[in-house]
C-alpha cells in the first residue's frame, strides 16, 4: 500500500462523492479545494452569517445540496481537508499548492481530479465593460451574496443555465430584460429526445420557461448577439439579430452571458494526461476510460472537470472514480455497485448529449466577430489580431497564433478565450477546429506571489 | 459613482467600513471585496493595455479580471477574498514600489 | 503545409533546421543571391529560438566570440530595414550586478578585456548604479553596463526571418521533418518524412539541440547534451525597467536576469536548468526551480516580490562540453557546414550567425573568426583546442 495519500482536487459533487467512496473503503484522502466552503459551484455554499434556506437556494435540487453538505461534513473527521487553496504545479515531489503567499508540496499516491467546469464564452462586442458576467457569475453573486449584477439584466447565450439563472433572479425580485438563446426552438427539440432520459430536469427547465414567460420576460430564441451597448463602465444595451435578420436592442443594465460549460482541465494538462477531441462538445477533454482512469496510472477523472454531464453525474462519476482507484489497489468493490453507477452515468451521457444537441456551441459566431472585437480580456487580443496570425503569419494551430499575438498568454492562460480563439483560428483558415490544437498548460495554474513561502 | 451590484438579501449583516480610492464606503461582512466594491461602485481595476475600467468576469476565481491592489501594494483577487473592515483599494493606479 | 514532391526540389543551398540560425541564414542567402531551401520539423522558431530569455546581450561573452557579436547588435539595429520589423528590440542596455567583491573583481577584469574588441563597459558601485538604475536592490554592490546591448521578443524574431526568407525567394517547408540526409558525388540528398526529397550542392545543419544527431551522418561527433532553460513571466505593470538586469554571481542558483517588455510584463530566467529530452522534444519546466529563481529575482530588483508569475516555460537548447557553439564548414565534408550548439546563449548572435554563414556559403570566407568554433575541434585536434569556457547567460 502506498505511503501518500490519495489527493482529491475539489470539493464538488465529484470530488465529495470520490472522498466519501475512499474513505467507506478505508482510505484517508486529502481533498484540496480552492473554495472556503465545500460544495463546489452548483451546490456552493452561502458565507457564515447568512441565513436562507437550502429551498431557497438551490430549489428543486435543494435535497441533494443538504446531503453532499452534510455527508460532507460528516467525512471531516476521516480525510484531510485543506479548502482556499489553489494547486498551482506538479513536480517530482507532489501537488504545488498556494494559499496566499504560502506553498505547500503534498506528496501523493494518486489524484482524483474533480475540477469542475466554468462558463463557456462566445466574445462579443462590449463584453468587456464592467456590468457584463458570465451566467455562472450572475448565479454565484446570487446564490453565495444575495446580491445580482444589476437590476435589469440580460441572459444571453445558450443551454438550460440561462432560464435557470433567469428565473432565479426573477425569484429574487429582479426581472430579466430578456433571456435571448442563440439556439433555435427547432433545433432544440432536436435535442429532446436525448434529454427525455431524465423528465424531471427537461420538466424543470420548462417550467422556468413558463415562469419567466408568465411574468412578461422576452424569452427569445435562435438569436445572433450583435454587441453590448454601455459607457465606460456600465451596459445599456444589448444589441441582436432576430432568427429573420431583424436588428433589435434591448435596454439593460448588466448582462450574463454563456453557451454551456466548458471542462476545467489544467491540471490534468500539467500532470501530461493524453487529451482526446470531444465532438459532442466540441472541446478537448483527459482522455478517460469510462470509470475515469486517465492515460497516466495515478491520475483519476470525475465531473465536469472532464464530461460536461452536470451536477448529477458528477456524484456518481466521483463515486466510480473511487472505484476504479480501489479496484486498481485490489481494494474489493462489489460488481453490481460498479454496473449501476456505470448505468447511472449512461443515462447522464445520454441527457448530456441532448442537451449538446439542443443547446449547440455556436461556433458561426465566431467567425463573425468583427476584427476589433476583444477575444482575450486578459491581454486586450482582438479578434483581427488572431485572424492576422492565422493567416498571414501561418499560424497552424492556436499555440503559434498565441507565440505571435498574445491570445491566452494572460492571468487566465486561456480560460475564457482560448476556446472561442482556437473557433476564429479555424475558421479564418478555413480549417477543422480540431485541427488548431489546445492552448498548452504552463505552471502556475493561477498568478503566483513571487514573495511566496515554502512552508511543509 | 453608481453601484453595478444589486443586495436582494441578507442585509442584516454587521456593516463593515473599506476605503476604495480614498473614499470610504459600507459593505457588509461575508461579502467578497468584489462585492463589496461593486455594491458601492461600478469598476475593480483598469485592464493594463486599454486602461478601461473592468469588474470581473466569472465570479468564480477562473477569469483574473478583478486582481487589485491595496493601497500598501498587496494584490488580492477580489472574488475570491473576504472584505475585511479597514481594507484600503485602489483601483486605478497600482502602487508598485517602482511607480512611487 | 504539406509538401508531396514527385520530383525532388533543388537549390544552391538546404539549411536544416529553421531556428533563428537557419531562418536567418536563410535570409542572407538569398541576399548573395542563392538559391535556398529551409526545411523546418516544426514550426519556424519553435524550439529554444521562441523560448529563451530574449537577451540581446554582448558583455560577458566569451571574448572571442565578441566579433560575431558585435556584428549582430548592429543587425539587430538594422532589422526593420533588413526584414521589415524588429521583433521588439529594444536597446536599453544591460546591467550586469553583484553582491560579492570577486564577482565584482571579473566584472571589472572582463571590462578591461572586452575593451579591445570594442565593447565598452561602465563599471559603477552600487550607489552609483542605484542613482541611474533606482530599481537594482540595496545589496548591489558593482554594476557593470553595457549601454548598447538590450532585448528583443525571442517567440518572433525566428518567425520574421523566415518570412523575410520566403519573401526573398526561399522556399521555406514547415512540419517537414527530415529523415535521411546522405551526399553523393557532388550534390546532398535530404529526404523528409513528408515524401519530399530536396537536393543541393550545399548544406548548412542548424538543428540546434538536434544538431548532433544531424552532423553524425557525416561521421562528426560533438559532445553536447540538451538542457531546459527555466523561464517564466510575471503579469504586465506599468514600464519602467529600461535595462536586463542580471546576476554576475559565481554561484549557478543565484545568476537569474530579468527583463521588462514595453507592455510591462516582466521576463525572467536562470538559475538551474532542468532536463530535457530530444526524442519526446519536451523540456522540463521544473516549478521548484522557479521557487528558488524568486528570492534571487528580488535581490536583483526588490520590487518584484509584490508581483506575480502568470506563466512558465523552457525549450530545448543544446549545450556543448565547452559551452561553444559548432559553426563554420566541415573539416571532411565539401560544402558542409554547421551552426549549432549555441549553448543557450544564441539569440543575440543569431543575426550574425546567419548573415556570416550566408558570407561564408556564398563567398567561401568571411572576416568574423570562427576558429573557435570549429568542428574540428572534437573531431582532429580535440587535444590542441582552445580551452575555452564561455561565461554563461545572464
Amino acid at each position: 500500500m502506498a505511503a501518500e495519500p490519495v489527493i482529491i482536487v475539489g470539493a464538488g459533487p465529484a470530488g465529495t462523492r470520490a472522498a466519501q467512496r475512499l474513505v467507506s473503503a478505508g482510505l484517508h484522502p486529502v481533498v484540496v479545494d480552492e473554495n472556503d466552503r465545500q460544495g463546489g459551484q452548483i451546490y456552493r455554499r452561502q458565507p457564515p452569517g447568512f441565513h436562507r434556506s437550502h429551498k431557497k437556494l438551490y430549489g428543486t435540487e435543494a435535497g441533494r445540496a443538504r446531503s453532499l453538505h452534510d455527508d460532507f461534513d460528516a467525512l471531516l473527521p476521516s480525510i484531510g481537508y485543506i479548502p482556499g487553496t489553489t494547486v498551482w504545479g506538479v513536480s517530482d515531489e507532489g501537488l504545488l499548492t498556494m494559499r496566499g503567499s504560502e506553498v505547500t508540496i503534498l506528496p501523493f499516491s494518486a489524484i482524483i481530479i474533480a475540477s469542475g467546469a466554468t462558463d463557456r464564452i462566445m466574445p462579443l462586442p462590449g463584453w468587456t465593460t464592467p456590468g457584463v458576467y458570465s451566467l455562472g457569475a450572475s448565479q454565484i453573486a446570487l446564490k453565495a451574496q444575495a446580491c445580482t449584477i444589476g437590476r435589469r439584466p440580460v441572459f444571453m447565450g445558450t443551454g438550460p443555465l440561462l432560464y435557470l439563472v433567469a428565473w432565479q433572479y426573477l425569484q429574487a425580485g429582479v426581472k430579466p430584460a430578456a433571456v435571448l438563446d442563440t439556439s433555435s426552438l427547432a433545433t432544440r427539440l432536436r435535442g429532446l429526445r436525448g434529454m427525455a432520459v431524465r423528465p424531471r430536469a427537461v420538466t424543470n427547465g420548462l417550467r422556468y420557461m413558463a415562469a419567466l414567460a408568465r411574468a412578461g420576460v422576452p424569452l427569445r430564441s435562435g438569436i445572433t448577439p450583435c454587441r453590448i451597448e454601455g459607457q465606460e463602465a456600465g451596459v445599456t444595451a444589448v444589441i441582436w439579430q432576430d432568427a429573420k435578420g431583424t436588428l433589435h436592442r434591448t435596454a439593460c443594465d448588466s448582462a450574463g452571458m454563456g453557451y454551456g460549460l466548458r471542462s476545467e482541465t489544467q491540471l490534468a494538462d500539467l500532470l501530461k494526461c493524453e487529451f482526446i477531441y470531444d465532438t459532442r462538445f466540441s472541446q478537448w477533454r483527459p482522455k478517460t476510460d469510462p470509470d475515469g482512469r486517465s492515460s497516466r496510472a495515478d491520475v483519476y477523472l470525475a465531473g465536469d472537470g472532464v464530461i460536461l454531464r452536470g451536477a448529477d453525474a458528477a456524484e456518481a462519476a466521483g463515486k466510480l472514480a473511487a472505484c476504479a482507484l480501489l479496484q486498481d489497489r485490489k481494494i474489493p468493490v462489489p460488481g453490481e455497485e460498479i454496473l449501476g453507477l456505470r448505468e447511472t452515468l449512461n443515462t447522464m451521457t445520454s441527457f448530456a448529449d441532448g442537451l449538446a444537441k439542443a443547446f449547440p456551441w455556436p461556433a458561426r459566431l465566431a467567425a463573425a466577430l468583427p476584427d476589433d472585437t476583444v477575444v482575450c480580456r486578459c491581454e486586450n487580443v482582438t479578434a483581427g489580431d488572431i485572424r492576422h496570425a492565422a493567416t498571414a503569419y501561418d499560424s497552424p494551430e492556436i499555440n503559434r497564433a498565441k507565440a505571435l499575438a498574445r491570445p491566452g498568454m494572460g492571468r487566465c492562460q486561456g480560460r475564457m478565450c482560448g476556446l472561442a480563439a482556437t473557433e476564429i483560428l479555424a475558421a479564418a483558415r478555413g480549417e477543422p477546429v480540431a485541427s488548431a490544437g489546445r492552448i498548452r498548460t504552463a505552471a502556475p495554474l493561477k498568478p503566483l506571489p513571487l514573495d511566496c513561502k515554502v512552508t511543509s | 459613482m453608481p453601484a453595478l451590484f444589486c443586495r436582494v438579501d441578507e442585509t442584516d449583516r454587521q456593516p463593515i467600513r473599506l476605503f476604495v480610492d480614498g473614499k470610504e464606503i459600507e459593505a457588509l461582512e461575508g461579502d467578497t471585496l468584489l462585492v463589496a466594491v461593486l455594491s458601492n461602485a461600478d469598476r475593480l481595476r483598469k485592464n493594463e493595455f486599454d486602461n478601461k475600467p473592468r469588474a470581473g468576469f466569472c465570479l468564480m476565481g477562473a477569469c483574473q479580471d478583478c486582481w487589485i491592489w491595496t493601497e500598501d501594494g498587496r494584490e488580492l483577487r477580489a472574488c475570491s477574498t473576504q472584505a475585511e473592515d479597514g481594507m484600503r483599494i485602489m483601483t486605478g493606479e497600482v502602487p508598485w514600489l517602482l511607480n512611487r | 503545409m504539406k509538401t508531396y514532391l514527385r520530383e525532388p526540389a533543388r537549390a544552391d543551398v538546404i539549411v536544416v533546421g529553421g531556428g533563428l540560425m537557419g531562418a536567418a541564414t536563410a535570409f542572407f542567402l538569398r541576399t548573395h543571391g542563392l538559391s535556398v531551401i529551409l526545411l523546418e520539423r516544426d514550426l519556424v522558431g519553435q524550439a529554444a529560438s521562441g523560448t529563451n530569455f530574449g537577451n540581446v546581450r554582448r558583455q560577458g561573452r566569451y571574448l572571442p566570440q565578441l566579433p560575431l557579436s558585435n556584428r549582430s547588435r548592429d543587425i539587430w539595429g538594422r532589422l526593420p530595414e533588413l526584414i521589415g520589423e524588429d521583433a521588439e528590440f529594444l536597446p536599453n542596455g544591460h546591467i550586469r550586478v553583484t553582491t560579492r567583491p570577486e564577482d565584482g573583481e571579473r566584472l571589472e577584469q572582463y571590462a578591461r578585456d572586452c575593451k579591445p574588441y570594442g565593447l565598452d563597459l561602465t563599471i559603477m558601485t552600487g550607489d552609483q548604479a542605484r542613482k541611474m538604475f533606482p530599481m537594482v536592490g540595496p545589496d548591489i554592490t558593482t554594476v557593470s553596463y553595457s549601454p548598447h546591448d538590450g532585448h528583443a521578443n525571442p517567440r518572433l524574431a525566428a518567425p520574421a526571418f523566415g518570412r523575410a526568407a520566403r519573401r526573398a525567394g526561399a522556399l521555406v517547408v514547415e512540419r517537414c521533418e527530415v529523415t535521411a540526409i546522405s551526399k553523393d558525388a557532388s550534390d546532398f540528398v535530404v529526404e523528409a518524412a513528408n515524401g519530399g526529397r530536396y537536393i543541393a550542392p550545399m548544406l548548412q545543419i542548424s538543428g540546434g539541440a538536434w544538431g548532433r544527431w544531424m552532423a553524425k551522418s557525416f561521421g562528426e561527433d560533438v559532445p553536447m547534451a540538451p538542457q531546459a532553460p527555466q523561464m517564466g513571466v510575471t503579469e504586465p505593470l506599468p514600464y519602467r525597467i529600461a535595462p536586463v538586469i542580471g546576476s554576475a554571481s559565481g554561484v549557478t542558483e543565484e545568476v537569474v536576469y530579468l527583463r521588462q517588455v514595453k507592455r510591462g510584463n516582466i521576463i525572467f530566467g536562470g538559475g538551474r536548468r532542468g532536463t530535457a529530452d530530444l526524442v519526446t522534444k519536451r523540456a522540463r519546466l521544473d516549478p521548484m526551480n522557479t521557487l528558488r529563481q524568486m528570492p534571487c529575482l528580488a535581490r536583483l530588483v526588490p520590487a518584484v516580490s509584490q508581483l506575480r508569475v502568470i506563466r512558465t516555460w523552457s525549450g530545448v537548447e543544446g549545450y556543448v562540453e565547452d559551452s561553444l557553439p559548432v559553426m563554420g564548414a566541415s573539416p571532411t565534408v565539401s560544402g558542409l557546414f554547421y551552426a549549432f550548439g549555441f549553448c543557450g546563449h544564441g539569440f543575440q548572435l543569431g543575426p550574425a550567425v546567419g548573415a556570416t554563414m550566408a558570407e561564408l556559403i556564398a563567398t567561401g570566407s568571411t572576416d568574423i573568426p570562427l576558429d573557435p568554433f570549429r568542428m574540428s575541434r572534437f573531431t582532429q585536434d580535440a587535444a590542441t583546442g582552445p580551452a575555452a569556457t564561455a561565461t554563461r547567460q545572464t
